[in-house]
């Protein structure tokens, strides 16, 4: 079994609670966090595209635009790959509200906003970028297959590659289906080679038929269990603050992907 | 470690649209001609447009063991499926090389959002979905895979690509990737979109649709025609099918520049091209026949008409084939792989159905009439909002 090494130069985080990566590392070491604004800043977002972008796309850009800002790329440069469980939830519920009401009032941006890779659309747009960008899902295991189809990226191609990972809260009756009740979004900049901005190397490697052990336990009520990113992602990002580890990940229904990271020398 | 592009097999592959289940309905309809455009009878209200609806998706009830997808698209996914004998060939890859080393990466726009719009309708009196829409799978985009994935007992790699129009033309580069760093032998590829009201009443509010059949690269072109689709190939390396016609290439790019119209100057749409014919390694004159975006939008037939007039020698053929199947989104990027695989292996060029009058734009490429000759090397352009575009290239195998 083949496995993958890539070696990570940046890393972006948002929730409610924590407005960037520094914040989860102060929170682990017992420090107090401020939380972050309601509305995640988005800066790298042109100042009139940043008044009108969906959620969706705000958070994806914000969480990206930490983490190539560490890693000291320039954002033209990546390939790029943004995974969504749901997409923006907020405008699939307003879409579905208008068609069952009055369909021909469906507003056009809205629409155009709605397809799932609008945050890869605006983040190359914001960021002159015209490499290849991708729109992926994959249910709860998003975090784990966009993390698998990102590594395959930067090895196959051998250029670095900037992963998002985003869900952002829902809304209506769409809320009881998927069920996230909290916005999270985190980004990753990896590249094939080690460099001098490696901070961590990180090792995947498939693990086929791991059924069971995939599906998550009982809810313990934590926050990161209420938006299907977090839920997935929360052990990889626990061990990029602690700077070492290993965990599992769910890659697709039985598969999981073992991600073993070591801080770099 | 650098791991060189190597050809790889398309060793089944199957198209299901509004001209028919399967590729000989397809074939039929180019020989025809005749197009599967029909007045709306479609959508919740009534709206004035043509669409390309695939006949008896309605009856074509999902097996009982998988009932918890249920849902418009996946019945067109699992017709589909079962075309051309496709079913057979990918439940055989599973038995070959296990089912956790074949991946599955499937294209959809719109997934299974009908089931949702048809729950936002039905709302009951607290507001929630109807009990018999309350499955959570089925309002999530990746349900398409997930019901593909269950269907064929596949477990390994599995993903959704939603880039708009592009999704299942980029599914051939995932899948590839996958095969190449050995993280699969094999792969499922495809794409499915059904019609909903999304994207009616959607493409509608931009004013992008056409008041009559689509006339892609006609002058006097009027928008776009929606159609629905499903298409699906088998992707292994050159050694498991020697004979079968090959993924020579494909290259993929962004526009950076609007989120619902083209770079004005094709920019992104020509680096998906270069990309695709650098990493065949074919040259521009030896590329047979194009299969054209050719939305039949203003705009989009404009720059890609430019783009083959600069791009290309008057050898090259080129087509659009949405007149046909209307444009079928996130299922048009396998669809119309599927058309450039048909004109490599029977040697025939699709006429650009609805165009009488081409575009002044228009080179000697277009070919209005279908045509018979032999084709070795074939591409497919899919652009997608986000200004999101994809190449593949396609080839014989060598005699």
């Amino acid at each position: 079994m083949s496995i993958l090494h890539v070696h990570l130069e940046g890393v972006g985080l948002w929730s409610a609670a924590l407005g960037d990566f520094a914040a989860l590392q102060a929170q682990l070491e017992g420090a107090g966090v401020t939380p972050p604004p309601a509305r995640p800043p988005a800066v790298r977002l042109p100042a009139n595209e940043r008044r009108r972008a969906p959620e969706s796309v705000l958070l994806a850009v914000e969480v990206a635009g930490q983490a190539v800002d560490m890693s000291g790329r320039a954002a033209s440069d990546l390939l790029c790959v943004f995974s969504s469980a749901y997409g923006d939830q907020l405008i699939s519920d307003y879409l579905c509200s208008v068609l069952a009401q009055a369909p021909t009032e469906l507003s056009p941006t809205r629409f155009h906003n709605s397809v799932h890779n609008a945050p890869a659309g605006y983040w190359t747009i914001a960021t002159d970028c015209h490499a290849a960008s991708s729109a992926i899902t994959a249910g709860t295991a998003s975090f784990g297959a966009g993390l698998l189809e990102a590594a395959t990226l930067c090895l196959a191609e051998q250029r670095p590659v900037l992963l998002v990972c985003s869900d952002i809260v829902g809304n209506g009756p769409l809320l009881e289906m998927s069920n996230t009740h909290a916005a999270f979004g985190c980004a990753l900049v990896m590249s094939p080679q080690a460099g001098p901005d490696t901070l961590w190397r990180l090792a995947l490697s498939l693990q086929p038929h791991a059924g069971g052990s995939l599906h998550p336990g009982p809810p313990t009520g934590a926050w990161h269990e209420a938006n299907p990113t977090s839920a997935s992602a929360w052990p990889l990002m626990q061990n990029l603050a602690r700077g070492d580890g290993e965990c599992m990940l769910a890659a697709a229904e039985t598969l999981a992907l073992r991600a073993v990271l070591e801080k770099s020398a | 470690m650098s791991v060189p592009f190597q050809p790889l097999a398309v060793s089944a592959f199957t198209a299901t649209s509004a001209l028919g289940q399967g590729l000989d309905k397809q074939l039929a309809a180019f020989a025809g001609p005749f197009g599967g455009l029909r007045p709306n009878d479609f959508s919740s209200v009534p709206l004035d447009c043509w669409i390309g609806r695939v006949d008896g998706v309605e009856d074509a009830a999902l097996p009982a063991a998988h009932a918890v997808w249920e849902c418009r698209n996946n019945r067109l996914a699992w017709m589909g499926l079962r075309q051309d004998r496709f079913l057979e060939h990918a439940l055989d890859a599973r038995q070959r090389y296990g089912a956790a080393r074949v991946a599955l990466v499937l294209g959809t726009s719109t997934a299974s959002i009908g089931a949702t719009e048809e729950a936002y309708r039905q709302l009951d009196s607290e507001g929630r979905m109807p009990a018999a829409l309350r499955r959570p799978l089925i309002h999530a985009p990746h349900s398409l895979s997930g019901f593909v994935a269950e269907a064929l007992g596949l477990e390994g790699p599995c993903l959704t690509i939603s880039t708009a129009c592009s999704s299942s033309a980029k599914v051939f580069a995932s899948a590839e990737r996958m095969i190449r760093l050995g993280l699969a032998d094999a792969a499922v590829v495809g794409g499915v979109d059904t019609l909903c009201d999304s994207v009616l009443f959607g493409f509608n509010a931009l004013e992008l649709m056409s008041p009559e059949p689509c006339r892609p690269f006609d002058q006097g072109r009027r928008g776009i025609s929606i159609g629905e689709a499903a298409g699906f190939a088998l992707l292994e390396r050159t050694e498991a099918a020697p004979r079968t016609p090959r993924l020579l290439g494909y290259g993929e790019s962004s526009d950076a520049h609007h989120m619902s119209s083209p770079h004005p100057d094709g920019l992104g749409a020509e680096l998906a091209l270069r990309d695709a014919l650098a990493r065949a390694g074919l040259q521009a004159d030896q590329v047979d026949y194009i299969n054209l975006h050719g939305t039949a939008s203003l705009k989009n037939d404009e720059v890609e008409a430019a783009l083959i007039s600069r791009a290309f020698p008057a050898s090259t053929r080129a087509s659009s084939s949405k007149g046909y199947t209307g444009h079928t989104l996130g299922a048009a990027g396998i669809v119309e792989a599927a058309f450039a695989l048909l004109a490599i292996e029977h040697g025939l060029i699709p006429g650009n159905y609805g165009c009488a009058t081409p575009d002044a734009m228009c080179g000697p490429h277009f070919a209005l009439a279908t045509e018979h000759q032999r084709v070795n090397v074939a591409l497919s352009n899919s652009f997608g909002f986000g200004g999101n575009n994809a190449c593949l290239a396609f080839g014989s195998a060598p005699a």
